[in-house]
This record gives structure tokens, C-alpha cells and sequence, in this order.
């Protein structure tokens, strides 16, 4: 890639749009997916009394649907990010390559 | 292809000799149960029907393209379960519901932590990945920097964390094999090396993602049966699994709540950060992304993977606490303890819930499974060897011939490394190399290549210094920390109190970086600074990225 074509790209709106909007939902869902995660382990670590909670019958503790829901919200997340790529990015992208070549 | 063909059916008869010999050798020695007919023969089948599709793959691989990347055709979909196939191994599918059976709840912990690495791996690193490389993550890596110095550090994290997971996998497979199959240890391992080298060698990647792709829909659909088989004894309720379970530990409800697994925080962070960052610095993962055609296909594999290896993780949650609430009967027990130790829980509960031929079937997964993950591995070990040494190091002007050619017999040398090792360290503790595994790929290859492409400030000198401080201080804090110091040397209270220690030795890796990056005035310096604009844009935009091979 020669700075003439650097420079063109960087210049173009879409690519300026692209960086800006993929960098901040990639920022943005990976700390929710950090916090999350990390969140738990404090939990787990700090306040242990509190998965002795009993949610359902006799014997379903807390514990059980919030480590289930991690793992879902984990799966949400990456169908989040692709869906808005696919959709969103994708289009962008495409945009700047008809610019460009 | 005659020949082939030959060389393919030589090594189909030295896989099965040793089979042969050991069902004779077993009827003479009951105490591993009497020889598992059902599971040899599932095993036969799918022996036989992977050995086809690597003489499939063979005729389809030409190029270095096809060897190291199967062409670029694959997939999302076929990538995400490929990705699922080598994250799911033997140790995770038999390690956590083991975990679950005999600790109950923490083996949620330990299985969430091995998940929520892949979403941060789709938003920050899959995409560029693609955009960025060609056959490992070594080209991403030194992609701007002086190829040289950065290769060998990436090669060397890359085959030190290869050669540690083969030797857990090589270990772990001799001995289940020697269980379920009852077939000795030396042969099991042996037959193991024989055919990975056949799949990498003959049919490179395209071989290699097929078996995953494969033994991730066997594993899947196996432990769908047997998690669906343990609700329906327990009448699809939750309550009644938990009641039953809590039931046969004798009232005890222990197993339901977490029991002090994260009791010390450092060493919980420690641990996730291990698992997170390291997944995102396993070489054979990596390599997986410069399988598929685009950064399109690249971000949807990743998304099939977490769906796949979330719901492998609630299923192998079910048939942890299923072990507990249905093995019952002293033919499973040796004394207080399962027969084979706690690892054995889902095996066991095979047999319970779908008699001999279930547990044949699962017993033939189960090998399936270390077979996949060791093909993968000693693809990416001999990757590293013959692309990144060989052919960035050694030999710049090698032919894309003579870079097979070297692939083939780097194949043949990690193959070979994998039995030795699978047989020296048969009787050893080897508790720690998964730990040291995961800790020097988060502290040596995950810095350099994450800071690689988003850091534009990062030089060479600073990733070479960074890398191999993270690379050396994992190593050393792994000697120092309980396993090796205390348990296998023997030497008193470790002086680092942490079994995976990644909290310290990434911190180290990335200061390095840092500190050897801003103060490197060199006139390298200023050119690996000149070159993050080109390597950004590229990484964006996906522009002049390698392209699928078309045939």
C-alpha cells in the first residue's frame, strides 16, 4: 500500500466511520464482557454467602442461572457483534474498497 | 496417488496392529473390565472413515496454501465448529465434568472461565487476524518488525505451548486408552503418533479441520444424548437432579454452592486471566482464522465457536451433576472412588444411562477427541517450524515446494516428539504443563500480537524484550509456584504461591513491551512506527489481505 492510497483512505468518510464505530462497540462489549466475568469472580471471592442463596424448590442455589446466564450472555454478545458487522461494517467496507480499487 | 494410497493403507495396518495384539493380550487381564468390543469397533469406523477423508484431502493439497490453510476455503460455520472441535479436548469434555462430579459448582467456575475469552477474542483480535495473516499468527505478529528476532520468539511460544499440551493430551490419551480399550499404554500412544502424523503429513489442514468437524458433531451430539438421558430420569427438573445428587453425597449440600474455589481472589484473577488471555495465544486456535476466505467468515466462526463450546459447557455441567445423581453400584466403584478416578464420571455415566454400546460410542469420542486435538496441535507446531523458522529465518528464498516439503518432515519430527514425550512422561506429574501452556500463551504470544496491532507505537525491540520477558518469567513462576516446587521437587512452601501466575508474568510482558518500545531510539524504531498506518488500514479494511485459493 503506497501513502497516496494511505492518505485517500484515510481520508474518506466511511473509513474514518468504520474505525470510530467498530473500535468503540468492540471497546464497549468487551468491557461489558470483562465486568461481567470479573464481577462474578469478586463475587464469587468476597461474598460467597451470597450463592447460598436458594432460587427454586429446595436445592437450585443461586449460582446455577447466573453461571448459566454468563454463558449466554457471553453467546449474546459475539451474535451481537455480528449481526452489527455483517449488517453495518460489511457495507462500509465495501464502500471504501469501491472508492479505492 | 498410488503411492499414496500405499503409504496411507501401510500406516492403516501398523495403526491396528497394536489393536490386535492388545484385545489378545486383555482377555488375560480383567482388572481393566473385559475388551470393549463395541467401542473398538466405533473406534475402527471412525479410524477408518478420517483416514479417507485425509486421502480426500491429500489429492485437494498442493500448495503451501493448502497445507497451512486449507486453501482459505472453509467456512464460518465449518471453521466455528473446527475452533469448537480444538477447544473442546479430551481434558475439557472428561477434566470438567470430573471436576463438576467431584466438586460440584466450581466446575462451573472453572468451565465459564474457559468461555468468556472467545468473545473478546471476536471484538478485538479474529477480524484483524484474518486481514492481517497468512499461515500463522507469527506473520500478524512481525508483520511491520524486523522478521528475524520476532519470528523466533513467536515460533518458540508457539512450540513450547504446543509441545506442553501434547504431552498432557499424549499422556492423558494412554491412559484412557489403556482404560477403555484395554490396550497398553506404549501401543496407545504409538498408534496415536502414527495416525496424526498420516492426517497432518497427507492431508494438512483440510484433513486436520475435518477431523475436528467431525469429532466436535460426535462429542456434541454424545453429550446432548447423555444430558438429555439424565433429565429424563430426573424428569426434566432441575430440583431433582440437584436433590438426587445432594442425596447420594449423603446430604451434604456442599456440591450445590461454590467450596472456596475462589476463596483467594489473586489467585481467581490470576487464573482468569490465564485462561483469557492464553486462549486468545494458542498457536493451533489462531492458526484456525487463516482457514476461512474473509474477516466475515472469520468474526461468524467465532461466534458458532462460543455458541458451540457454551453449550458444551452446560451439557458437561448436566452430566457432572447426572455422574453424581446416578452412578450408583459398586460396579463403578473401587473402593470409595470411581474406577479409572473422577475423570471417568461422564464415561461411567454412559454406560448407565445407555449401556455397553453408548459406552462404547462415547468411549470411541473420547478418543476421537484427543486424536483432533493433537492433529491440530502438531499442525501448528510444524507450521511454526517450517513457516516461520525455515522458510522467514533460515531460508528466505525457499520455494513454496521445498516449505512443504520441510512442513512434512517438521510433521514428522513433532509427531515423533509427541510419542517420545507421551512415553517419558508416562508416570510423571504433569499437572502443571496445561498451567505453564496456558500461562507462557498469555504472557509471550498474546502481548506481542495483541500490542502488535493495536499499540502503533510498539518496536521491535520492545516485543522482542517484552516477549521473552513474558515467555521467561511464566516458565520460572511456574517452577517456583505449588506444583513444581512443592509437589514435584519436592522443596517445601512454594515461593510463588500461585499455580497459574499469568497475573504477574503478563504485566510483565506488556511493561517490557512498553518500556523497550519508548525508549528505543533506533533507526529500526522508526521504521516499524512508520508502518502501523499500513498494517491499521489494512487490518480495517481487509485490503490487499490474502485471498481464498481457487481450485
Amino acid at each position: 500500500m503506497d501513502q497516496a492510497k494511505i492518505e485517500k483512505i484515510k481520508s474518506l468518510p466511511q473509513y474514518q466511520q468504520l474505525v470510530k464505530e467498530r473500535t468503540g462497540l468492540a471497546w464497549k462489549l468487551s468491557i461489558a464482557m470483562l465486568v461481567v466475568y470479573y464481577g462474578y469472580i469478586m463475587l464469587l471471592a468476597f461474598d460467597p454467602a451470597f450463592f447460598t442463596t436458594i432460587v427454586s424448590g429446595d436445592h437450585v442455589s443461586i449460582g446455577f442461572p447466573v453461571g448459566v446466564g454468563i454463558i449466554v450472555f457471553a453467546f449474546l454478545l459475539t451474535g451481537y457483534y455480528v449481526k452489527k458487522a455483517n449488517s453495518d461494517f460489511d457495507e462500509l467496507t465495501a464502500q471504501i474498497k469501491k472508492e479505492v480499487e | 496417488m498410488t503411492m499414496m494410497k500405499k503409504a496411507l493403507f501401510g500406516l492403516l495396518a501398523l495403526a491396528f496392529a497394536p489393536l490386535a495384539i492388545a484385545s489378545g493380550i486383555d482377555v488375560e487381564a480383567p482388572a481393566a473390565k473385559e475388551t470393549n468390543w463395541a467401542a473398538i469397533s466405533m473406534f475402527v469406523v471412525f479410524v477408518g472413515l478420517t483416514l479417507y477423508i485425509t486421502y480426500w484431502a491429500a489429492q485437494r493439497t498442493k500448495s503451501a496454501k493448502d497445507f497451512y490453510a486449507a486453501g482459505g476455503g472453509i467456512t464460518g460455520l465449518q471453521n466455528g465448529l473446527a475452533i469448537a472441535g480444538d477447544y473442546m479436548s479430551a481434558a475439557s469434555f472428561l477434566g470438567i465434568t470430573g471436576m463438576v462430579y467431584l466438586k460440584g459448582y466450581d466446575g462451573l467456575i472453572f468451565a465459564i472461565g474457559f468461555l468468556v475469552g472467545w468473545p473478546i477474542i471476536l471484538f478485538l483480535m479474529s477480524e484483524r487476524l484474518r486481514n492481517l495473516g497468512k499461515y500463522t499468527f507469527a506473520d500478524v505478529a512481525a508483520y511491520r518488525f524486523q522478521q528475524t528476532p520476532i519470528r523466533v520468539l513467536a515460533a518458540f511460544g508457539g512450540v513450547a505451548v504446543v509441545i506442553l499440551y501434547l504431552i498432557a493430551q499424549m499422556v492423558g490419551a494412554g491412559k484412557l486408552i489403556e482404560l477403555l480399550f484395554g490396550l497398553d499404554f506404549n501401543y496407545a500412544v504409538v498408534m496415536v503418533g502414527i495416525l496424526i502424523i498420516a492426517y497432518v503429513s497427507f492431508g494438512g489442514m483440510l484433513a486436520t479441520t475435518w477431523v475436528q468437524i467431525i469429532k466436535a458433531v460426535l462429542l456434541l451430539s454424545g453429550a446432548t444424548f447423555i444430558a438429555i438421558a439424565v433429565m429424563y430420569q430426573m424428569g426434566f427438573s432441575f430440583e431433582t437432579l440437584f436433590k438426587t445428587a445432594v442425596e447420594n453425597r449423603g446430604g451434604n449440600m456442599d456440591i450445590l454452592y461454590s467450596g472456596g474455589f475462589v476463596s483467594d481472589p489473586i489467585n481467581a484473577i490470576s487464573l482468569g486471566i490465564a485462561l483469557m488471555f492464553g486462549t486468545a495465544g494458542l498457536p493451533h486456535i489462531l492458526m484456525r482464522f487463516f482457514t476461512v476466505p474473509d474477516a466475515k467468515e472469520a468474526r461468524k466462526s467465532v461466534f458458532y465457536a462460543t455458541g458451540f463450546i457454551g453449550y458444551f459447557y452446560i451439557l458437561a455441567f448436566i452430566i457432572g451433576f447426572g455422574a453424581v445423581a446416578l452412578i450408583v453400584g459398586a460396579e463403578y466403584f473401587d473402593g470409595p472412588k470411581l474406577i479409572g478416578g473422577n475423570n471417568m464420571a461422564a464415561i461411567h455415566l454412559s454406560s448407565v444411562v445407555g449401556g455397553d454400546w453408548f459406552l462404547g460410542f462415547i468411549s470411541a469420542v473420547a478418543f476421537a477427541t484427543i486424536l483432533a486435538v493433537v492433529s491440530g496441535l502438531t499442525l501448528a507446531g510444524a507450521s511454526a517450524l517450517s513457516h516461520d523458522i525455515y522458510a522467514n529465518v533460515v531460508n528466505k528464498n525457499a520455494t513454496e515446494a521445498q516449505e512443504t516439503k520441510v512442513a512434512k518432515i517438521a510433521t514428522l519430527v513433532i509427531g515423533g516428539l509427541a510419542i517420545l514425550f507421551g512415553i517419558g512422561f508416562k508416570d510423571q506429574n504433569i499437572a502443571f504443563v496445561v498451567a505453564l501452556a496456558f500461562t507462557i500463551a498469555a504472557s509471550a504470544n498474546f502481548p506481542v500480537l495483541i500490542m502488535s496491532m493495536f499499540w502503533s507505537k510498539m518496536t521491535t525491540r520492545g516485543a522482542v524484550i517484552g516477549g521473552w520477558l513474558g515467555l521467561i518469567s511464566a516458565v520460572v513462576m511456574v517452577i517456583l509456584g505449588p506444583v513444581v516446587w512443592t509437589q514435584i521437587l519436592g522443596m517445601g512452601d512454594a515461593i510463588v504461591p500461585y499455580k497459574f501466575p499469568a497475573l504477574f508474568t503478563v504485566v510483565i510482558a506488556f511493561v517490557g513491551i512498553w518500556f523497550f518500545s519508548i525508549t528505543d531510539k533506533s533507526a529500526r524504531a522508526k521504521e516499524d512506527l512508520d508502518g502501523f498506518e499500513a498494517q491499521f488500514i489494512r487490518s480495517q479494511t481487509g485490503i490487499g489481505a490474502e485471498g481464498a485459493s481457487e481450485h
